[in-house]
């Protein structure tokens, strides 16, 4: 931050937004009352796959305090929900992009797929109506797995896409990574399904949709990652609504971790609704209609070879992976498997040559999206399931394997499309393995075997691309939007600042640590900085928080706003002190003539921007508020190392993480308190997808089997251990802050190491591959097939 | 169908006529406009509803309002000294670090209470086990456990 | 939830009245009805309320029984001095229900009248081979039990009290189904005056007594002698989180870790 830094960088600065949450204070979007509030209930589909004949509502319409009752056939004209990234298939050809109805439109695609929208007076009248709508459905068969959904045969989903495909999509030199396989010393394989997970953020998806007669407007309190988004997309492509009439509100926000950046079905109807029924509509979802419409997660099924020298040396990565989009495509769908996962295929290694093949298919299930990490963690776990196996299979120790692979010259471009700017990969492992007591592990592997018990170390040598996104390159590889961020900078009269950020907290803190920046950067007191988001109505512009870029980009336009603040108040001090603009030093929150003792306060300044009785009008506006539009000129790469130790129970399959250690590098850090909650928060989520959770639907009938807390496993906080954290900063090269993001980097990093931990244990016993989650059943079953 | 109900809220006697359907939490957000207690998932399992009912902790969301009559109930909007000091167990979850996104939050600190009221030093499995109850997506529970410490250990001064 | 009518009851006449005038279900603790009603699974016209009834409350020592009261909450049986000086497992069990939360409102007369498969106070009744009291009849364990979420409890029957005979010793192992934590396999183990009892929850339709495996202990009562028997898949459970082989082996290491337990 240099010379203004006030010592607030870097400080584990107590949160601001806590007293609000610890108090009950926080209004989510459920708490949001307007007057003569109306209630929305939506019907749902029972099946995975089903024509629909007939909907016939007129005795919902009649039932007691129904307002009114819509179908698709009344949104007719209505656009559907649009896809935000048009990838471009081998062949050539634009993805197919099949159209996603805003409420289903003679065909429903999966198990919850919204067919009817009931207003009433209350939830309980709402939902009691929905029951009396009678809906023909003429049931057709369904297929839920993303490979059986492309073989022939398979029920079609969609017209639009023949063979249920979306796309299939390469990125790699196809030619050099065959040479190098050919003349291989030793050639790793692994066959692995990254499991579909439910992101179940603990606040249910929910808004409050307004209509105003007065002025032709709309107001959406919705529970969003990214207000302005949600605002282009339901405008622009789908209501033909001017941005001007819509404003919408993103309030407190119960967690999001990718379910919440998307434009949805319920609030688009919602929106639309309002205006018909002219009273404000709320809904706030069940959990168990969460389950079967908030975007899934992850869905993979891969096979990756790494091609090895007799060293261990990687020489070339083949990878071919399936995706599962669901049945249509959400947001930003169609880039999570390609853009931000094949890329990201080289990790923290010198592989000269990969090649990856990704084929994305329609099934009868919710559409899938980003999750946490989003594309990250399934790189993350084919290329470190892979090293695993390479360092199995050639008795290289897992921490030389990388080792002797690890990238050290920076910048590095690498053969999938990225160049890395920095890094310090051999610090992670080193600080990774110190944290872990390596040395102490044969002790407790002995310990454990005396009790019965099977003890595995995995290593997890994980890479992101976050600070989304220089907007050209996103935009060559197929964005349809930009990926910059907004801030404003309003400095008050008094000498408060409030800042509006187009990023959004919903758990991230960035009241506080964007409250550090600002208060660091002006030398002023934290107090008297305020932190507004969420709210297109205020806030200038913004992309939202996705992609551990909110610092990163966020921050960084935040930076780059107080720049031009500073600029200005040093042309408004050079008038006051009666000094050459060239003159004027900006430190500690003064405004002072190089080498004299002159100066004026930075609270002075701001009052004559507003007060301006002593001021060059003839040169400079009055006031003091400025906004930068930040657009990054590369991704941020954090990166580390994560290491796992289990202790599996083999008479029951238990496995229980009994050591889980992280050393990351996030580069510059402004608030290592909420850094470390991040990191906590994704190993979490890591641990969860590699050990409980997994969404699973029948192939048969399409129905969600893991339809609610009481078949998907949550991570409780008896499921798992303390975590050791550490950090090691190399700071990011491109941006003022050097900071990297930390959000995502626990999700990605985490599976791996604990499945790898997982197979090193079962090594002995026979067990030569498992799937996540290593759930008890799985587990043992896996020994049992083994030991034969 | 209604029913009559009268019981105590933070302190405050309340009576109400209701549907005999209301849940507790809906009776709590709705009629009372304490939306400090949360609605997190159908089936009784995330604990964000979590409530004080005559000192028990319990899910708000899967209980009648009916059921609380002549109960005293403590939400987290009761916790609170009138001069705005945070319970010590507030003040833990903000000193460690204890929430993020914050919706679960208000359950989990009714849960810590009733936990610490049964376990006046508990320990880091103790509370682990003891948040059984409590789902939180965020914070990975590490510095929940710690608040939880903290905060008994504030409470028994 | 459904639309339904609340009649509160002072006293176990009056709710059996109020049930047979409405045909309504009783609400106990609700930590299940209430939960199926909100998903409405469950469409009772009339709920009767029996929180109010004294009587139904309380935990006493008989001479050699523990009676529970069908209103006492597993939270107080789990605390009760008088619980776990006599039969700790039942204690230890009642600790292990749901979480703090169901602990401190379901009760034991709920969860027996609900006789949901992978409950856990089914395991007791039956490992401990003790009676529920209604207020009509004393139903012997054995012959309370049904079927799934059946009981030998006729429309508007209300249970009043469980009486458990203490035993010799015993012990409760619950595998926990990692989702729910309702038990995948809990296996009550007890030593009673009438011989070794094994009672098996969450494992099929509904709790079980394990003969192979009562056989086995009640010639070697150890944990080897549990390991050693092969429990037959036949009929147990197949679901996300178990297959029958899988629960079927799960019975015979639980009652390995229930004899362990009891000492």
């Amino acid at each position: 931050m240099g010379a203004n830094d006030t010592g607030l960088i870097g400080q584990a600065v107590r949160r601001r937004e806590d007293l609000r949450f610890l108090t009950g204070a926080g209004q989510y979007t459920d708490d949001v009352n307007p007057p003569h509030h109306t209630h929305a209930y939506f019907l749902r589909s029972p099946h995975a796959h089903a024509k629909i004949r007939k909907v016939d509502t007129a005795k919902a319409k009649a039932a007691p305090g129904v307002v009114a009752v819509f179908t698709g056939a009344d949104l007719e004209g209505v656009n559907g929900l649009p896809c935000g990234w048009l990838i471009t298939g081998t062949d050539g050809k634009p993805m197919n992009e099949p159209p996603h109805p805003v409420l289903a439109q003679g065909k429903v695609r999966h198990v919850g797929d919204p067919v009817a929208l009931v207003v009433a007076e209350s939830p309980h009248e709402a939902k009691d109506a929905a029951e009396l709508i009678d809906v023909d459905y003429e049931v057709l068969p369904a297929v839920v797995n993303c490979v059986a959904a492309l073989k022939p045969g398979a029920p079609q989903i969609h017209e639009q896409a023949p063979g249920n495909k979306c796309y299939t999509w390469a990125l790699g030199d196809k030619a050099a990574v065959d040479a190098a396989f050919a003349k291989a010393a030793h050639v790793a394989k692994v066959d692995i399904v990254n499991n579909r997970l439910i992101p179940n953020a603990i606040e249910p998806r929910a808004a409050v949709a307004s209509y105003s007669r007065a002025d032709d407007s709309y107001t959406l309190y919705v529970a969003s990652q990214n207000p302005h988004v949600e605002r282009l997309l339901m405008t622009a492509f789908v209501l033909g609504l001017p941005e001007t009439k819509v404003r919408v509100i993103a309030p407190d926000v119960g967690g999001g971790f990718g379910s919440k950046i998307y434009l949805y079905a319920e609030e688009t109807a919602m929106v639309w609704a309002s205006k018909r029924v002219n009273r404000p509509i709320k809904w706030a979802a069940e959990r168990g209609e969460a389950f079967v419409s908030d975007a899934h997660g992850r869905d993979h099924v891969t096979h990756a070879e790494l091609a090895c020298d007799g060293d261990g040396r990687f020489l070339a990565m083949r990878v071919v992976t399936t995706a599962n989009m669901g049945a249509y495509l959400s947001t930003f769908a169609s880039c999570i498997p390609t853009i931000l996962y094949a890329t990201l295929l080289a990790g923290q290694y010198t592989t000269p040559a990969i090649w990856c093949e990704v084929t994305a298919s329609f099934t009868n299930t919710v559409p899938v999206d980003a999750y946490r990490g989003a594309g990250r963690p399934e790189a993350t776990y084919v290329v470190e399931r892979l090293v695993h196996q390479a360092g199995v299979d050639l008795g290289i120790a897992q921490d030389e394997i990388r080792r002797r692979n690890f990238i050290r010259t920076f910048p590095y471009a690498t053969p999938v499309a990225l160049t890395y700017d920095t890094g310090n990969y051999d610090a992670t492992l080193d600080g990774a393995k110190a944290a872990a007591d390596v040395a102490g592990y044969a002790a407790r592997k002995a310990e454990s075997g005396k009790r019965g018990k099977l003890r595995g170390i995995g290593y997890s040598s994980y890479i992101e691309a976050c600070g989304l996104a220089p907007s050209n390159v996103a935009g060559a590889l197929g964005a349809r939007a930009g990926l910059f961020e907004a801030g404003e900078v309003r400095v008050n009269p008094t000498g408060g600042v409030t800042v509006f950020t187009g990023s959004h907290s919903h758990g991230q803190g960035h009241e506080t640590t964007f409250a550090q920046v600002v208060a660091a950067k002006l030398g002023i007191d934290i107090e008297t900085v305020e932190v507004v988001h969420g709210d297109t109505g205020r806030v200038p512009f913004g992309m939202g928080t996705y992609g551990s870029r909110s610092l990163a980009v966020g921050g960084t336009a935040i930076v780059k706003a107080l720049d031009k603040v500073i600029a200005k108040g040093k042309k408004i001090a050079a008038h006051l002190l009666e000094a050459a603009e060239a003159d004027i030093e900006f430190r500690d929150g003064k405004f002072t003539v190089a080498g004299t003792d002159r100066s004026k306060a930075f609270g002075e300044v701001a009052l004559a921007a507003y007060v301006p009785h002593n001021y060059p009008l003839d040169k400079l506006e009055p006031g003091l508020d400025e906004t930068a539009f930040y657009d990054p000129t590369n991704f941020t790469y954090p990166a580390g190392t994560h290491i796992c130790e289990v202790e599996i129970d083999p008479d029951t399959g238990v496995v229980e993480v009994a050591r889980f250690t992280a050393c990351d590098d996030f580069g510059n850090i402004i608030n290592p308190m909420i850094v470390e909650g991040q990191v906590h928060g994704g190993l979490a989520q890591g641990i969860g997808q590699a050990l409980l959770e997994n969404c699973v639907y029948d192939a048969e009938s399409g129905q969600l089997l893991s339809g609610s807390y009481m078949d998907y496993a949550m991570p409780r906080a008896d499921d798992l251990p303390s975590f050791q954290v550490e950090t090691r900063v190399t700071p990011c090269t491109h941006n003022p802050l050097g900071a990297k993001g930390c959000g995502e980097a626990g999700a990605i990093g985490a599976p791996a190491a604990l499945m790898n931990a997982v197979h090193d244990a079962l090594l002995g016993v026979g067990v030569k591959h498992l799937d996540m989650p290593a759930s008890p059943h799985r587990v043992w079953q896996a020994i049992r097939a083994a030991r034969g | 169908m209604s029913v009559q109900l009268s019981l105590t809220v933070n302190g405050k006697p309340v009576s109400a006529t209701v549907d005999a359907r209301t849940l507790l939490v809906d009776f709590l957000r709705n009629e009372l406009a304490l939306t400090g207690t949360h609605v997190g998932c159908d089936t009784g399992q995330c604990g964000a509803c979590t409530v004080s009912l005559d000192g028990r902790a319990v899910k708000a969301c899967n209980l009648l309002a009916a059921q609380a009559n002549g109960a005293k109930v403590v939400t987290i909007e009761g916790l609170a000294a009138a001069d705005g000091t945070l319970h010590p167990m507030q003040a833990a979850f903000k000193e460690c670090h204890g929430l993020q996104c914050g919706f679960c939050t208000p359950g989990m600190v009714l849960s810590a209470i009733d936990l610490v009221a049964r376990h006046p030093q508990p320990d880091e499995k103790t509370i682990r086990a003891e948040l059984e109850g409590n789902l939180c997506r965020c914070t990975g529970y590490q510095n929940i456990v710690k608040a939880v410490a903290h905060g008994a250990a504030a409470m028994a001064k | 939830m459904y639309s339904f009518e609340l009649k509160r009851a002072d006293s176990v006449a009056s709710a059996a009245a109020l049930l047979g005038e409405t045909g309504g279900k009783p609400l106990a603790g609700g930590q299940s009805l209430v939960a199926a009603m909100k998903l409405r699974l469950a469409q009772p016209g009339t709920l009767v309320d029996l929180s109010g009834i004294a009587e139904l409350r309380g935990i006493r020592k008989e001479g050699d029984h523990v009676v529970i009261g069908a209103m006492t909450r597993h939270a107080e049986v789990a605390a009760s001095k008088d619980v776990r000086a006599a039969i700790p497992a039942l204690a230890a069990l009642a600790e292990g229900i749901g979480d703090r939360q169901i602990r401190n409102m379901g009760t034991i007369g709920g969860a027996l009248a609900n006789n949901d498969p992978a409950a856990d106070y089914p395991a007791a009744v039956l490992g401990l081979g003790a009676s529920v009291n209604t207020n009509k009849r004393k139903i012997a364990a054995d012959d309370f039990f049904r079927g799934m979420y059946e009981t030998a409890l006729a429309d508007g029957e209300i249970i009043t009290s469980v009486s458990f005979p203490v035993p010799k010793k015993a012990a409760y192992a619950k595998f926990a189904q990692p989702a729910s934590r309702f038990a995948l396999v809990g296996v009550f183990v007890a030593q009673t005056g009438g011989g070794v009892r094994v009672a098996v929850t969450g494992a099929a339709s509904a709790v079980f007594r394990c003969k192979p495996l009562e056989e086995a202990l009640a010639k070697n009562f150890t944990a080897d002698a549990a390991t050693m028997v092969k429990v037959s898949p036949d009929g147990l459970n197949r679901d996300l989180h178990g297959s029958p082989e899988y629960r079927a082996h799960l019975v015979s290491v639980m009652a390995a870790r229930a004899v362990v337990a009891a000492g």
